[in-house]
């Protein structure tokens, strides 16, 4: 009886240990990955990556703008968003990884099922986007521009990528640092399990000097998302008639109060080539000075996010 | 019952010492000597790699820049989801005090690392282990394609390092597509910092790495490494980024600097 029960058990051992050496050695074959996977469904934004940068008016860090951009940018003023024409406006397509939001994705097909598009549902303050699947023509450079622009999309090596061309003049961040019409963004959509990050590569000749990358990535939700509130204008202090609020873009009153709260070199809040590159940490090294702990007004949850002061 | 099975282990054993996994997924003889696998016969990484990495990339910081280009504001960990148990580490960072005690190198550990501002150069060292130096930092990563041998000793595989042990596998799309991902699983890592003001990670975090290549339209390619940290200990959920990198011709910018706790 108790040979039996070590046998068993060295048996056992002896078949795990093998198993387990097949497991361990079987990395060099590579596992196979769908060339197409499931887009369809609830993406959660996962909070962890710092890329709306739109806390405080002047904030152009990881930006590399022409000097039109900039000269354009800090004439912005968010008050704009008072006009009651401007309220429902919204935001171009880049919102899409630079908004709060998650994404709520659909597919449609023709009679055929064969996959016509993937559409990702609008929320509050952003159009949806329709990428378009099915090969067909990119429309007349002349034909309309939109906020959400026009979007085609195909499978490459496990990824889904999409350009969208046909964008409106409008905004690459909601502090007013502005997109013009020309631009084109290359989009690339990767998962990974229950993850799905986002790669967004915008081009402006207008208004970047190097295009602005970002990559976000979201978590797929057993909930399924709606942020579709409609927008309903109302009265904020803003008369018809009224000027559209500006700054003289070297009169911007909040040009230092991003560089003062966090001690940031000027260069780089006001979005220069150089600061994105590791040469421009070295460069700083001897002059940059950490702020001070903060002691008070340190936000929710444990944050320490500085508040403007006064 | 029982003769069945010890026929079965048998057999297995036989196999295992005739080749073990190889006689089972056509793989070659371990290598003893070197604890891995060799022969002629089987795939090697280098050689089923579906995307190429080699070569020096350039961090280009657009996201997260006032975490990873300055040291931030001791206390402030903002983005990172910390756990109580972190917030007392975070209060008490003292960087000379790193310094002091050779910790020098804690926000340069493989949670951390390709977060930091500057340069990769990836090569392979040999057919199994592609290898990513980074010049801040000047730090080696070594991704290993096949485990461990059963019973490997070495002390690398048992005393914590800043690197840690760093499994991967490739990922390969179905044909007729072209292309796949790298994955990597590291864990034995030493305790280190997710941010350079001594936001912490323990010594039983496990990162999960995705390595994506992306075209540019400038003809460029970039690299994009997503990355999941999970630490049962300081995070109360998993911390994911996703930085990105441009590949360069050469080595021409490399500039290896040393780690530092105080920069």
């Amino acid at each position: 009886m108790l040979f039996d029960l070590v046998e068993r058990r060295t048996v056992v051992a002896s078949l795990i240990a093998v198993l387990g050496a097949c497991v361990a050695f079987a990395q060099n074959d590579p596992a196979s990955l769908p060339s197409q996977f499931e887009f369809v469904g609830s993406w959660a934004p996962l909070g962890t990556e710092d890329v709306q940068n739109d806390s405080v008016p002047v904030d152009y860090l990881g930006l590399a703008l022409t000097d039109e951009g900039r000269t354009r940018a800090l004439s912005y003023d968010e008050s704009q968003k008072s006009m009651i024409e401007r309220q429902c406006q919204g935001w171009g397509a880049a919102y899409m990884v630079l908004g709060p939001f998650g994404l709520r994705v659909t597919s449609q097909s023709d009679q055929q099922k064969r996959l016509v598009s993937y559409t990702i549902d609008a929320w509050e303050d952003w159009m949806e986007m329709t990428i378009w699947m099915d090969d067909r023509a990119r429309p007349s450079e002349h034909a309309l521009h939109t906020q959400a622009g026009f979007t085609t999309g195909r499978w490459e090596g496990g990824a889904l990528g999409a350009r969208t061309t046909h964008l409106k003049a409008g905004f690459i961040r909601k502090t007013g640092v502005p997109l013009s019409d020309h631009a084109t963004i290359d989009w690339r959509f990767f998962r990974h399990g229950d993850l799905l990050t986002v790669l967004m590569v915008a081009r402006d000749p207008v208004y970047l000097v190097e295009p602005e990358i970002i990559s976000k990535s979201f978590r797929l939700s057993k909930v399924p998302l709606d942020f579709r509130d409609p927008c309903v204008p109302g009265y904020e202090g803003r008369e018809p008639g009224d000027d559209v609020p500006h700054f003289a873009p070297d009169q911007n009153p909040f040009l230092d109060e991003f560089m003062k709260l966090y001690n940031l070199p000027r260069e780089a809040v006001l979005g220069y080539r150089d600061t994105l590159y590791p040469e421009y940490r070295k460069k700083i090294k001897n002059t940059y000075v950490p702020p001070p702990p903060c002691t008070a007004d340190c936000g929710v949850a444990g944050n320490f996010v500085r508040r403007r002061a006064g | 019952m029982t003769r069945p099975l010890v026929a079965a282990a048998g057999i297995a054993l036989v196999l295992l010492a005739l080749g073990g996994p190889t006689s089972v997924h056509g793989q070659r003889p371990i290598d003893s000597a070197r604890g891995r696998q060799g022969g002629a016969s089987s795939p090697r990484a280098r050689d089923v790699a579906p995307i190429d990495l080699t070569g020096y990339w350039v961090s280009y910081v657009t996201e997260n820049w006032r975490y990873r280009m300055v040291t931030p504001a001791k206390g402030e960990y903002r983005r990172i989801p910390a756990s109580p148990a972190a917030l007392p580490i975070i209060n008490a960072w003292d960087p000379v005090a790193d310094q002091r005690a050779g910790n020098q190198c804690k926000s340069y550990g493989a949670a951390a690392i390709m977060s930091v501002p500057g340069r990769l150069h990836i090569t392979w060292q040999d057919a199994d282990t592609l290898r990513i130096d980074t010049d801040a930092g000047t730090q080696t990563r070594l991704l290993r394609f096949t485990a461990r041998a059963p019973g490997d000793k070495s002390a690398s595989a048992s005393r914590p390092t800043w690197q840690g042990e760093s499994n991967a596998r490739w990922e390969r799309v179905a044909a007729p597509d072209v292309g796949g991902s790298l994955r990597v699983v590291t864990s034995n890592m030493r305790t280190g910092y997710l941010r350079k003001n001594g936001v912490p990670y323990s010594e039983r975090t496990t990162v999960s790495e995705h390595f994506d290549i992306a075209p540019l339209p400038d003809g460029g390619t970039l690299l994009l490494v997503t990355t999941i940290v999970e630490d049962p200990v300081y995070l109360n959920v998993p911390y994911v980024v996703s930085p990105h990198f441009k590949k360069e011709p050469d080595g021409s910018k490399w500039d290896p600097t040393p780690c530092s706790s105080t920069w």
